[in-house]
């Protein structure tokens, strides 16, 4: 079975994070090692450097939108981000997200309910997100099984290439 | 409980009695579309994966259509690994460079069918909702996963429908109608959603420019952009590949998140102006502003319907001094029609410059790129900065008629003033 609970400290963000924020564009081709250290720079400049592998981050609404660029995703999965929970997520970068093998979940109100510093708890397999600071416990959109199985797997290339191998 | 058209192609592509929005289901695809910029790096991909085949060779389509004729030693090389891997894999269903651009092609050559579920390594794989089908952009990883297994998650999009009524006023087309809806619901109103295009003015739209509406879908944000299929999808599928079409829609008791009902009567003609798809206003807005270049062709309106609307406008005249247009028809098919109707030959006494069918300017790949301060007015889909070279020049956006009236002037203008069609 896939792993399907995440815990950490939960780090917080708007409405309309896009991927130019994620990956900003004048690093677009520059090594993952380089790329990551801006990631969500231009909105909060300490983050790269003081995001713990295990962290969350709880977005706004529309989280990830503009251009395909899979490099969003991987910046936040390279610093050690362990989940993304927002009130909606833009649609490319929600398969973007999973197939790099970072788990994302949408949980309406989440962004609200929600404290910078506070522990949050998201079970991928039910939905469940909850705030482990005030011990209440909010319902997200589940992600089904096969979904769950390329995040545990470390994305969608590993899930081929263990198949191919096995 | 009645479903969306988007509900009834990914509930038949999961093999359910029935799926609802919101849910996330792994579906089959029907057909895989890759294109030049990232074929290559897709099938070395599978490779490295360990995957031999793709999971069905006559399901894949390949285009060599964005970089064509090959601009730079390059981008020959990667299209000689694209034809390399394609000969390995088995896939028949490739078109070359100079054939057309992919989502002129797959309509063209019988290849889209009305329910099925169709994913493209491009935004604009939209498009094929023209005739019914479910047509979506995915990542690479996701394409190699696709090719490797046939399957793909998704979430059942929520839907919008627009309800369209009423009769277009000659020289307004739907490119104008799509520019409108981009300009006033905005570029992420149906971001993860499916856009739905029905009402009595839709049943009657040609399949041309039921393309280009499905086309621009995306700029809207959406997954899909659906029409039902009819008596126009199947004298179209007849008319291309002959195997003609059932109807196929959504359910009369489906259920919408929102359902929008729009008159097209009083509808003028659309300009969108940089460098956003929903900066969008009546052409009076930019009219008056200099061009130093058209641009007729693209995905969303290279094709024979717009040329000929073009050639309507230019027909005996002669385009402004200082002006380029620039003419690309979106498949070799639809270059051969315009020669042999005579559009061809009226745009070059007006002034054109043809360039063979492919993509052209307009990603800013090549061919009839533009200088910091000029300014550019194209049929094609998207104006953001830099899509057509210097991040400094602008991009306007609008049907072919109004293209072809500004190459004329000189200046954006409003095709109602050619005397052409004119109410
Ligand atoms: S014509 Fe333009 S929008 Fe269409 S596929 Fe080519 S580059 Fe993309």
């Amino acid at each position: 079975m896939p792993e399907t609970l995440v815990q950490g400290r939960v780090w917080r963000f708007g409405n309309d994070i896009s991927t130019d924020v994620l990956s900003p564009g004048t690093y677009a081709v520059a090594p993952l090692e380089i790329r990551k250290l801006h990631v969500l720079e231009s909105v909060n400049p300490v983050f790269a450097s003081e995001c713990q592998p295990g962290d969350v981050i709880v977005g706004g609404s529309n989280f990830g939108c503009g251009s395909s660029r899979e490099t969003a995703p991987e910046n936040l999965k390279a610093v050690g981000v362990a989940c993304v929970v927002a009130e909606s997520l833009a649609r490319i970068f929600m398969r973007n997200a999973v197939a790099v093998g970072l788990p994302v979940l949408v949980c309406e109100g989440v962004h609200d309910v929600f404290e910078e510093g506070q522990v949050i708890a998201v079970d991928l397999a039910t939905g469940a997100v909850t705030n482990r600071t005030t011990g209440d416990t909010y319902q997200g959109d589940s992600l089904p099984e096969e979904m769950r199985t390329i995040l545990s797997a470390g994305g969608i290339l590993e899930v081929l290439r263990t198949r191919a191998n096995g | 409980m009645g479903m969306t058209q988007a509900e009834r192609i990914l509930a038949r592509a999961t093999g359910n009695e029935s799926v609802v929005a919101g849910e996330f289901i792994v579906a089959d695809i029907d057909l895989a579309l890759l294109h030049d910029i990232f074929a290559a790096q897709v099938f070395d991909t599978l490779a490295d994966v360990g995957f031999d085949d793709v999971f069905d060779p006559e399901r894949t389509v390949v285009v060599i259509d964005h970089l064509v004729p090959a601009p730079s030693a390059e981008a020959a090389a990667i299209h000689q690994r694209i034809r390399d891997h394609v000969t390995r894999l088995g896939i028949e269903a490739f078109y070359d460079s100079g054939t057309g651009i992919c989502h002129q092609l797959l309509p063209e050559h019988g290849h889209i069918r009305p329910g099925s579920l169709v994913v493209g390594t491009d935004s604009h794989t939209t498009t094929y909702g023209a005739l019914g089908a479910g047509g979506t952009g995915i990542g690479t990883s996701d394409m190699v996963y696709a090719l490797a297994t046939g399957r793909l998650w998704f979430r059942v999009p929520e839907t919008i429908r627009f309800e369209l009524t009423g009769s277009l006023q000659p020289t307004v087309t739907w490119k104008d109608v799509i520019l409108y809806l981009a300009g006033r619901f905005g570029a992420d109103a149906a971001q993860y959603k499916a856009m739905e295009f029905g009402g009595e003015a839709a049943s009657r739209a040609d399949m041309s420019s039921r393309l280009t509406v499905a086309n621009m879908a995306v700029e809207m944000g959406a997954k899909f952009g659906l029409f039902a299929a009819d008596d126009i999808t199947n004298s179209y599928l007849l008319d291309h590949g002959g195997i003609g079409c059932e109807p196929f829609g959504p359910h009369d008791d489906a259920v919408y998140e929102t359902v929008h009902e729009i008159s097209l009567s009083d509808l003028e003609p659309q300009i969108a102006m940089p460098n956003e798809v929903d900066r969008v206003g009546p052409i009076a807005d930019a009219e008056g502003l200099t061009i130093q270049q058209a641009f007729l062709g693209s995905c969303t309106n290279g094709r024979i319907e717009d040329l000929r609307a073009a050639a309507e406008v230019l027909a005996g005249k002669h385009i402004a001094p200082g002006v380029r247009l620039l003419v690309v028809p979106a498949s070799r098919d639809v270059l051969k029609e315009a020669m042999e109707t005579g559009v061809l030959a009226t745009l070059v006494d007006a002034g054109a410059s043809v360039l063979p069918p492919g993509c052209g300017p307009c990603f800013g790949g090549h061919g009839g790129l533009m200088a910091p301060g000029e300014r550019c007015i194209g049929t094609h889909n998207r104006n953001f900065i830099g899509r057509m070279g210097s991040p400094d020049a602008e991009i306007f956006l609008a049907s072919p008629a109004t293209v072809a009236a500004s190459a004329l002037a000189g200046a954006i203008a409003d095709p109602r003033d050619q005397g052409v069609k004119h109410a």
